[in-house]
């Protein structure tokens, strides 16, 4: 089952007028794999990542994403990806519970598998006491668990989190890994983007992009046996600066 | 479908917990009408007079007589001569002196001659023209009926109606354009504020990644306002009819089919907006701006297209609020039917179609 392939990218590019963003990008990602994408701002991952959702037509290239081509079918892949970005994306004036059944809402969910997630959701995460209160309320942390976990309420295949730990403490960080290997372990494949490098050792495996092209591909310990370094920070330094 | 209703209900969350918008939606017209119709108004009332005649005989009493009945002026002051006048205007209470010369029956009669004098306030000039005009008619009147048994040959009495509103009530005037500003105002402003707000949280892009079609994300959020502008246009027509007497001359029918023409007209112009501004703030920047300020100025609404510059009168065909203000007063107050106003009624549909091309199109450069 792991060695199952979930996306598969080939020669991937994206050109905006003359200029290429993303310059012909091959990669795997089993499923149930922590995928790690690093680049520096500016070297390609956004754009490649909304080719990957399915926002956004590549120049030239292909890529499937959990079985649907990026060209034919992007609405298939929508159904089966969940995606999370930096800005948690839920609505401040809506009750924990509306945003639940709002988002399950647009995923296509009946109302009773709604009823269930949420209920499973609010008894994992310990959202008892605030099920009824405005999201503006809670905790960043708390927002960043319940944005993740909106993200999976219709068990995607392929999560896709677009630097999710932006601006929350180590901690809670810490314990957002946590809530990652669990979903990886569930068998849901995780495709990160962050610029954390500490958390670039959390990954399976890692790309680095930098100018629109994947430099290096491997697991955090190749890579790191590769560049002759002892961290990740060391092995990305060494690859941005070129 | 489902999928849909809670969007809209979501939408609706968003609406009634923003004490802000709700305020905005329902505040503004009900205020708007009310100030329009009761407060600024070109109509004048009970307006404070002085008087200073200096002959005091029959003709002069009479006269005042007839002009202190009317319901236009009420006499505050009798003064006594002519050093009095300034000080009387600079109390600022009185708008006008009237001042009749000294022999006034007597010249009437032996002369056929005999002067008041007007002396209106023209700080505001506006009031001023139709203080000295009311008070010209009124002396008109007065000649006519002095002279009714003589005979005079070869006289031209002109005889004015003012048509379509006989009382020139300024609500009249203003009750379509403040409908057509109110719309605007719900329809494009809240609309490209709602949307951009999504851009700013970020959730529009995973409303994108979400199996939502763009075009569903969109209707969704347009579509209760769709419902709000409807309702606003219904409050707006009733309180002008059972408030201030407007009459609805023509079909309501028509009326309902142009206002919701329109009302999709600054939605789809709200959606534009939305698509070029990244912020909030923007978008509302842009709707204030570039469609409120053009509503008020260059609409009809309040300055009379026919008197501006070429330059702007061609301008003004741009404008939809123009159209619809004219289809607006036609339906009202002339009680004009489609046959009349299917040119303006084509114009405001062309424009639409326009926005919606755009808008469709610059969403999908976005998209890209």
């Amino acid at each position: 089952m792991k060695n199952k392939t979930i996306i598969h990218v080939e020669n991937l590019t994206k050109m905006f007028g003359d200029f290429t963003a993303v310059n012909a990008i091959s990669f795997e990602v089993k499923k149930g794999e922590i995928f790690g994408f690093l680049g520096a701002n500016g070297a390609g991952k956004t754009t490649a990542m909304k080719m990957l959702i399915g926002i956004s037509t590549p120049t030239s290239g292909t890529a499937q994403v959990a079985d649907f081509d990026v060209y034919t079918n992007p609405d298939g892949i929508k159904k089966n990806i969940g995606y999370m970005s930096q800005k948690f994306a839920l609505y401040d004036d809506l009750t924990v519970k509306e945003n639940i059944t709002f988002y399950g809402g647009i995923y296509g969910l009946s109302p009773r598998q709604i009823k269930e997630k949420r209920c499973q959701l609010v008894d994992e995460l310990g959202l008892e006491d605030v099920v009824n209160e405005l999201v503006i309320s809670l905790p960043l942390g708390w927002k960043q668990k319940l944005a993740f976990s909106v993200a999976l309420l219709h068990n995607p295949k392929i999560i896709f989190l677009d630097e999710p730990t932006g601006g929350v403490d180590p901690i809670t960080r810490r314990q957002f890994w946590e809530m990652i290997y669990k979903t990886a372990h569930n068998g849901t494949t995780v495709f990160v983007t962050t610029h954390y490098m500490d958390e670039a050792e959390y990954c399976d495996r890692v790309s680095i992009m930098v100018d629109g092209k994947i430099e290096a591909l491997d697991t955090p310990q190749k890579l790191k046996q590769q560049f002759e370094v002892d961290s990740m920070n060391d092995v990305f330094l060494k690859l941005a600066r070129g | 479908m489902k999928r849909f209703i809670g969007f809209i209900k979501k939408e609706f969350y968003h609406i009634f917990r923003d004490r802000r918008s709700l305020f905005i939606l329902f505040g503004m017209p009900i205020a708007q009408i009310m100030l329009f119709g009761f407060a600024i108004t070109n109509e004048i009332n009970n307006v404070d007079i002085s008087i200073l005649d200096k002959s005091k005989d029959a003709t002069t009493k009479e006269i005042i007589n007839k002009i202190s009945s009317s319901e236009y002026f009420s006499i505050k002051q009798n003064i006594a001569n002519e050093s009095e006048i300034e000080a009387s205007f600079k109390k600022g209470k009185v708008k006008a002196v009237l001042v009749f010369e000294k022999d006034f029956s007597k010249k009437l009669t032996k002369e056929n001659r005999a002067t008041v004098q007007i002396i209106t306030d023209a700080t505001d000039p506006n009031t001023a023209n139709t203080i000295s005009n009311f008070v010209s008619s009124i002396l008109q009147k007065y000649q006519q009926e002095i002279n009714r048994d003589l005979q005079i040959a070869y006289q031209v009495v002109p005889e004015t109606r003012m048509a379509y509103n006989q009382e020139l009530k300024s609500v009249f005037m203003f009750v379509p354009g403040v409908m057509t500003i109110i719309l605007m105002l719900v329809s494009a402003m809240m609309t490209s504020i709602s949307i951009t707000r999504e851009k700013e949280l970020g959730t529009m892009e995973i409303l994108l990644v979400s199996p939502l079609r763009p075009f569903e994300v969109i209707i969704g959020k347009v579509f209760p306002y769709i419902f709000l502008s409807i309702i606003n246009a219904v409050i707006i027509v009733l309180l002008s009819v059972f408030i201030f007497k407007m009459p609805v001359q023509g079909s309501f029918f028509l009326l309902g089919f142009e206002s919701v023409l329109f009302i999709v007209n600054a939605l789809s112009l709200g959606i534009l907006i939305s698509t070029i501004s990244e912020t909030q703030q923007t978008a509302m920047m842009i709707s204030l701006m570039g469609l409120m300020l053009p509503v008020i100025l260059l609409s009809g609404f309040i300055f009379p297209i026919t008197s501006m510059p070429l330059a702007l009168q061609v301008l003004s065909n741009i404008i939809p609020a123009k159209w619809f203000i004219i289809i607006l007063k036609g339906i009202m107050l002339k009680g004009v039917g489609i046959m009349l106003l299917w040119k303006e009624t084509i114009i405001l549909i062309a424009m639409t179609v326009f926005f919606i091309i755009l808008s469709i199109k610059k969403y999908k450069i976005r998209l890209e």
